[in-house]
């Protein structure tokens, strides 16, 4: 386990270090001199010398990229160009945020896609299976940002139950926090339970066929058991794989959910960061995402691997 | 309906190829299409259909309600909601479909030369792949966009941009799949070359999977642009975008719901109906997957 770990770990590198370069690439092809968006337009030419050279702009690329990478691998990833603080720290605060609202988002969309997938499988081809899949393919087109501003409208205009926006930590007042998290969560969460449902049901459905499943029926098991002890076992297979790969997408939708409910995650240091053209930060946000998403695939492997014996890694 | 018979064969044989009865038999797609054709006519015959310039404000009207003369409400100008949902169809529609046309070319035809040459070639392009799916599409295309620069076609490059190493992936994949079946051993027996071996031979077998996912390409896509415009990465103000009549709603929320119900409606209708045409697709092209 501990050698198909490694190895898995060190296949990843070689696309990592591409990701690096494309993240470095990037920012280099933005038009604009960040020594300028520094000082200003009235800048004098020493001034803007002085301030590249501390920047290290004048140097070649390659030697750029380099010394942007041996910093990003120990966690620096440069200061940002509007206030001069740490890039490095500001993605620290904001992460924590953004996961717990993502975590939140994923026990949402469990909470609908287990439920659904399972009903849309076992009925499957039925009325119920039809209009389930008419929602799960709805929830997949309905914008997030269309659903936040409509349950901001019904939950805090229409009722005001709860505020429109606002964040308070969890640390400082939990109740508080989970409430103010609840709709920009269930606004990240119908997406991919959206997704997930139409997983599990191909799963689901895909395994229901199978003959050890028709053994069971034989044997006389209601159609419950038959689902809960034999064919979902192995239908949560592929089904976790999709779960774990949904992160990516709830990386990317954070990054509007925040910006409708005012989270200061990170997805909002991302937004900030793209309109004050704050390069570094861009680049980091860019990086520790993609980072973030090879790392849950890791795990989700690793899971895989020890939950079915059928798979050897050699 | 006759249109979809523009291949068929000769009146000898009346009836529609498997796939395309599958397809016609499932009503969920056949509402995809019939949404996609109303969008695509608003979109194409908009100075027809908009009551009104998009642009033009109505100072008398700011906010108004819904009614006779503003079907959809006015928006905060005083512009004429409906007329602006309208001309958003051609931004939204001409995005998803240039940016995924462009991902298709430039990600299949990387797909199908690495999957076709093979060796060290494969090797660095699906690297390169699979570094950019790695990186958060909406987080790759929002970084893109403000790179580029905002505007429409700054927004078609990011999307294609973003969308394209998935079409390499699936371009890849068939394509090895392919070529190793007995009729394109075959075909090469027989003397055929490179240029006539994937275009007669390979294109057709893997266009099952491509059209599947062009649709499927293409609502994502149609979303991505909303988003962008929503974060004003998109097209720029006065041009109606659904996206960023969204966004100047917000402000609204309280007294003119509308200005968001209706952009809003147009987004999800659009999308919707490109995701119900693309599943209904990939269970007509692929009978596998359909089960019981």
């Amino acid at each position: 386990m501990a050698v198909f770990a490694l190895r898995r770990l060190l296949s990843a590198i070689p696309t990592l270090l591409i990701v690096t370069i494309i993240v470095f690439a990037m920012v280099k092809l933005l038009p604009g001199d960040p020594a300028r968006l520094i000082l200003g337009q009235e800048a004098t030419p020493q001034a803007l010398a002085e301030v590249r050279r501390s920047l290290g702009l004048d140097r070649p690329l390659p030697q750029q990229y380099l010394s942007w990478l041996t910093g990003a691998v120990r966690l620096d990833f440069g200061t940002s160009l509007t206030d001069n603080s740490s890039v490095g720290r500001l993605i620290a605060q904001k992460l924590p945020v953004t996961l717990e609202l993502a975590l939140f988002a994923m026990l949402i969309s469990l909470l609908i896609s287990l439920p659904a997938g399972i009903i849309s499988a076992v009925k499957r081809n039925t009325w119920v299976d039809r209009a389930l899949t008419l929602l799960a393919l709805s929830g997949i087109s309905l914008p997030n940002f269309f659903l936040g501003i409509l349950l901001i409208y019904l939950f805090s205009i229409r009722l005001a139950w709860i505020p429109a926006s606002g964040y308070t930590s969890l640390l400082e007042n939990p109740g508080r926090n989970l409430l103010l998290l609840l709709l920009p969560a269930i606004t990240l969460g119908i997406g991919s339970a959206a997704v997930l449902t139409r997983y599990l049901r191909s799963s689901l459905s895909e395994t229901l066929t199978q003959d050890y499943v028709r053994t069971a029926h034989a044997k006389g098991l209601s159609v419950g058991q038959v689902t809960a002890k034999h064919a979902l076992k192995n239908a949560l297979i592929p089904f976790l794989t999709a779960f774990g790969l949904q992160l990516g997408g709830l990386l990317g939708g954070a990054v509007i959910t925040e910006q409708i409910f005012s989270i200061p995650g990170f997805g909002r240091l991302l937004v900030d960061a793209v309109f004050t053209r704050d390069l570094p930060v861009i680049q980091g946000v860019v990086l520790v995402s993609a980072v973030a998403v090879f790392l849950v695939s890791f795990l989700v492997d690793l899971g895989y691997a020890a939950v079915d014996p059928r798979i050897r890694y050699h | 309906m006759t249109t979809t018979l523009s291949k068929t064969p000769p009146p000898a044989k009346r009836r529609l190829p498997a796939p395309v009865r599958r397809f016609l038999g499932n009503k969920l797609a056949v509402i995809g299409i019939v949404v996609l054709a109303i969008f695509a006519g608003a979109a194409l015959l908009a100075p027809q259909v908009a009551p009104f310039d998009p642009a033009q404000i109505f100072f008398s009207d700011l906010r108004a309600v819904p009614s006779a003369a503003h079907p959809f409400g006015a928006d905060e100008l005083g512009r004429d909601i409906f007329s602006r949902v309208v001309y958003g169809a051609r931004v939204s529609l001409s995005a998803g479909l240039i940016s995924v046309s462009l991902a298709l070319v430039f990600g299949g035809g990387i797909g199908l030369v690495a999957g076709y040459v093979g060796g060290w070639l494969d090797d660095l392009l699906m690297r390169v792949v699979d570094a950019l799916l790695a990186l958060p599409f909406l987080v790759l295309a929002i970084a893109l966009a403000a790179i580029l620069g905002p505007s429409l076609q700054n927004t078609m490059i990011a999307i294609a941009i973003v969308t394209a190493p998935a079409f390499a992936r699936i371009t890849r994949g068939e394509v090895l799949s392919q070529r190793e079946r007995d009729y394109v051993q075959a075909a090469q027996a027989l003397g055929a070359g490179d240029g006539r071996l994937i275009v007669r031979h390979l294109l057709p077998n893997i266009s099952g999977a491509l059209i599947v996912q062009t649709s499927l390409a293409i609502a994502n896509a149609i979303l991505a642009e909303a988003s962008l415009s929503f974060l004003g990465l998109g097209i720029q103000p006065p041009a109606p975008s659904w996206g960023s009549m969204l966004n100047a709603a917000r402000g609204y929320l309280t007294d003119a719901p509308w200005m968001a119900l209706f952009p809003g409606l147009a987004i999800f209708l659009a999308v919707l109906a490109f995701n119900l045409i693309g599943d209904g697709l990939r269970e007509a092209l692929d009978p596998r997957g359909r089960v019981g």
